[in-house]
């Protein structure tokens, strides 16, 4: 335990990084390695969700399959040769032609040792049977998002406690076995939806296409898959997996997209033995003959392998993008601060550092404010100052001219000057009587030369 | 022939056997069209019943290569020989039919091909002088191809249906019919014959009151089993050493020409061995004389409005159209 308080000096420093690298072994049997069992008790107990969505035109099959994979009558099978029995009664109620694309819900609680399965089959009749089909894939996408609306709805809900959980796991599509790649109709669907559900390919009514036929059917549909950037399920191996695991995912990945033959009766084989299968006069197609079709590939992967990796995909990657562009949509702004980890001692520092430059920087702004206003103050001063000193310069002339009046009227008059009243600046004394006119003049020119020098 | 050579003997029943000369000499024309949507099989079923690569199909074969936004019509026309008897024979292949979102309308270009080659028949036979004999192009056969599995028959279908029937001889088929088994393909049959009844639909063969009791018969097995479920094959597969055209699937061989298998066998006889001439004939008596009729009662129409309104002085110097020497100009659109 001396490796574990050593550490907890850097915890702090590098933020929760500890343990990065090579994983300690240790000297003996802790225990903690029956976390997953734990897990898996839990989430039996629990049960688990599984909605799945099947697309296609009508008579592809589609009914068949479902049955098939759950091994019971999920659907009831309409218009079957077996029931004999055709939909409605005669020709009149069968030629009722498909108002839109409807869907249809169907939900069954399976148990199978114990592990409880809520499967919910999601069926989309009427899709691609119209003339026009330009918006048939319209009611599925908002059938998804709508699932999707739920959730988040139930996410933000102050008490979430019970949330349930019917978003679309997978979407099966189902394709017209042309030979001669994907149909517009088909484009079109794949290209609205692949970002909003795991899309899961599926050739059906198989049986019509030979080996080779089928080989290049598949490269052509994914051909086609490629060029239009339309984005399908696939299993991928992660580093966590055993060797005999990840050859597996790539076996099943190879067989995408799956080209399937379902069957809900059994016939029998040459040899006598009773077989899933289709019966024809030329010979029998066994459903679980992996040289047949691709049936058991689909099932391993869809129940057996990957179920929990499409209900991941869909919680993290779909749900999570749907959730993104809707709140952006929203108004919502991202605020990045809250990605950063919580460290208090960096933090008490970080509010310290802020603190500090806020104070720097109050201080700077007060001195800023004094100098400003000492500035202002100075200058208010100096005006006043000018102020002054030009209405004292304006009353000393003022004074002047008045004094000089006095002086001329004086003068004029003959009064001797009155004494210490003249102006320090008079050079020549008036203290003559009869001042010569023009002498006076020339005087008090003088006098006013001198004064102004 | 090899009849008594007695007093009685007039030797008009050598009648056939100078129609056979003139028919090797001459030879004669066919015309088929193909609708269906691509990837049907239509192609290669053309191929399996002349035994002989005909037509290429027309379906998309590299993802680069753009979904067709409108039908086509592509005509193939080659001279096919058999005992001495030469067939002129066009294939007319529509791909684009169907393959859109939205298809209203695909069928239009067919239609007004089928009418443009009844117009064309028209303006040569109007003609003063006309060629002896008038090059027929005119559609004889039409083999319009179901979806296999579907619950009947589909909105485009009836739409369809409906006006093909109206210009040509419809023989309904499911080409690629391996992928349903016997039962499914009788509930099938049912299913489509009764929404046809229902949409009152008429496919070839007609029944005619001048049919003969053997006629008749053969007439009424031919109806049972429409729409021909068939199977096409252009290779040659080894069963058991011998060979036989057919599809190797994993869990059996199909061999076309085996009757429990498909109905290749009695679509073939049909078309070519037992109702060849027949298809011929109807189309000029009843298709063509149909549209004949409605033409020159339109020109007779326009006439008479154009006379009325020269009368009327509205037109001063209006022109009574001659019969026409062009292909007439007749309105798909409105008519479709």
């Amino acid at each position: 335990m001396r490796a574990v308080t050593s550490k907890q000096q850097d915890v702090a420093g590098s933020g929760g990084t500890g343990g990065a690298g090579a994983a300690r072994k240790l000297n003996g049997y802790v225990g903690f390695s029956n976390y997953p069992n734990q897990q898996h008790r839990r989430s039996i107990k629990r049960g688990f969700n599984f909605t799945m969505m099947v697309v296609g035109e009508s008579g592809l099959g589609k009914t068949t399959l479902i049955n098939t994979l759950f091994e019971s009558k999920v659907y009831p099978a309409s218009d079957s040769a077996g029931d004999g029995s055709p939909r409605g009664t005669g020709a009149a109620a069968a030629v009722v032609p498909p108002a839109g694309v409807d869907i249809t819900s169907v939900s069954a609680d399976i148990v199978e040792s114990g592990v409880k399965l809520r499967l919910s089959v999601v069926d989309a009749p009427g899709f691609g049977d119209a003339i026009n089909n330009d918006e048939a894939w319209r009611p599925i996408l908002e059938n998804i998002e709508s699932r999707f609306d739920a959730y988040l709805a139930q996410e933000n809900r102050v008490n979430r406690s019970k949330i349930s959980d019917n978003r679309v796991n997978a979407l099966l599509y189902f394709i017209k076995p042309t030979g001669h790649g994907l149909r517009a109709i088909d484009i079109e669907f794949m290209k609205n939806l692949h970002t909003r559900v795991n899309l899961v390919p599926i050739i059906a009514r198989a049986d019509t296409l030979a080996p080779r036929e089928v080989e290049l059917f598949k490269a052509k549909v994914l051909a086609d898959i490629n060029y239009h950037g339309i984005q399908i399920f696939k299993p991928v191996s992660d580093q966590f997996d055993d060797p005999e695991t990840v050859a597996d995912n790539r076996a099943i990945a190879a067989k995408i997209p799956f080209a399937v033959v379902g069957s809900d009766r059994f016939v029998d084989r040459a040899d006598g033995a009773k077989v899933r299968g289709r019966s024809y006069p030329w010979g029998v197609i066994e459903v679980e003959n992996e040289d047949h079709n691709d049936f058991v590939a689909l099932r391993q992967m869809l129940l057996r392998t990957h179920t929990e990796e499409l209900r991941d995909e869909t919680d993290v990657a779909l749900y999570e993008s749907y959730r993104t562009q809707k709140l952006l949509a929203l108004g919502h702004v991202q605020d990045g601060s809250v990605f950063r980890e919580f460290n208090p001692r960096a933090r008490h520092e970080e509010e310290e550092r802020l603190h500090a430059a806020k104070m720097h920087k109050l201080e700077t702004e007060m001195a800023a404010v004094f100098k400003q206003k000492v500035q202002e103050k100075e200058d208010k001063l100096k005006k006043s100052e000018e102020e002054l000193h030009s209405r004292h310069k304006q009353m000393k002339t003022v004074l002047e001219k008045q004094r000089r009046d006095l002086e001329d009227k004086r003068s004029r008059l003959g009064l001797p000057d009155a004494v210490g009243t003249a102006p320090a600046a008079s050079a020549g004394t008036v203290g003559v009587s009869f001042v010569d006119p023009a002498q006076r003049n020339a005087v008090s020119k003088d006098k006013k030369k001198n004064r102004f020098f | 022939m090899t009849a008594p050579e007695g007093q009685d003997y007039v030797g008009f029943d050598t009648i056939t056997q100078q129609m056979e000369r003139k028919f090797l000499k001459r030879g004669f024309n066919l015309n088929v069209i193909l609708v269906g949507e691509s990837g049907m099989g239509k192609s290669t079923l053309v191929n399996s019943i002349f035994t002989t690569h005909l037509v290429d199909s027309q379906g998309r074969r590299t993802a680069q290569e753009v979904i067709r936004k409108t039908t086509e019509i592509s005509p193939v026309t080659q001279t096919l020989e058999e005992n001495g008897v030469r067939v002129r024979l066009t294939i007319i292949d529509t791909p684009g039919f169907g393959d859109q979102c939205n298809n209203e309308g695909c069928w239009v270009p067919v239609i007004k091909y089928i009418k443009d080659q009844h117009a064309a028949y028209l303006a040569r036979e109007l003609k003063p002088f006309r060629d002896r004999i008038i090059n027929d192009t005119r559609v004889h056969a039409c083999l319009y191809f179901l979806n296999p599995g579907s619950r009947g028959l589909r909105p485009l279908d009836v739409e369809v249906l409906k006006r093909l029937t109206e210009v040509t001889n419809v023989i309904p088929v499911i080409a690629k019919s391996d992928s349903m088994t016997s039962d499914e393909r009788t509930l099938f049959k049912r299913r489509v014959k009764e929404e046809m009844a229902f949409h009152r639909i008429s496919t070839y063969p007609y029944t005619s009151d001048d049919d003969d009791e053997e006629d008749r018969m053969l007439n009424a097995s031919i109806r049972d089993l429409i729409p021909f479920a068939v199977v096409g094959s252009e290779e040659t597969i080894d069963v058991d050493g011998t060979s036989v055209r057919g599809r190797r699937h994993g869990w059996g061989v199909i061999n076309i020409f085996d009757e429990s298998h498909c109905d290749f066998v009695h679509l073939r006889n049909f078309m070519l061995r037992t109702h060849l001439s027949d298809l011929v004939e109807v189309t000029a008596q009843r298709h063509y004389e149909q549209f004949r009729t409605s033409q020159l009662r339109q020109i007779k129409e326009l006439r008479d409005q154009q006379s009325a309104a020269a009368a009327a002085g509205v037109l001063p110097g209006a022109v009574v159209p001659q019969p026409p020497t062009a292909p007439l100009p007749h309105q798909p659109v409105a008519q479709v």
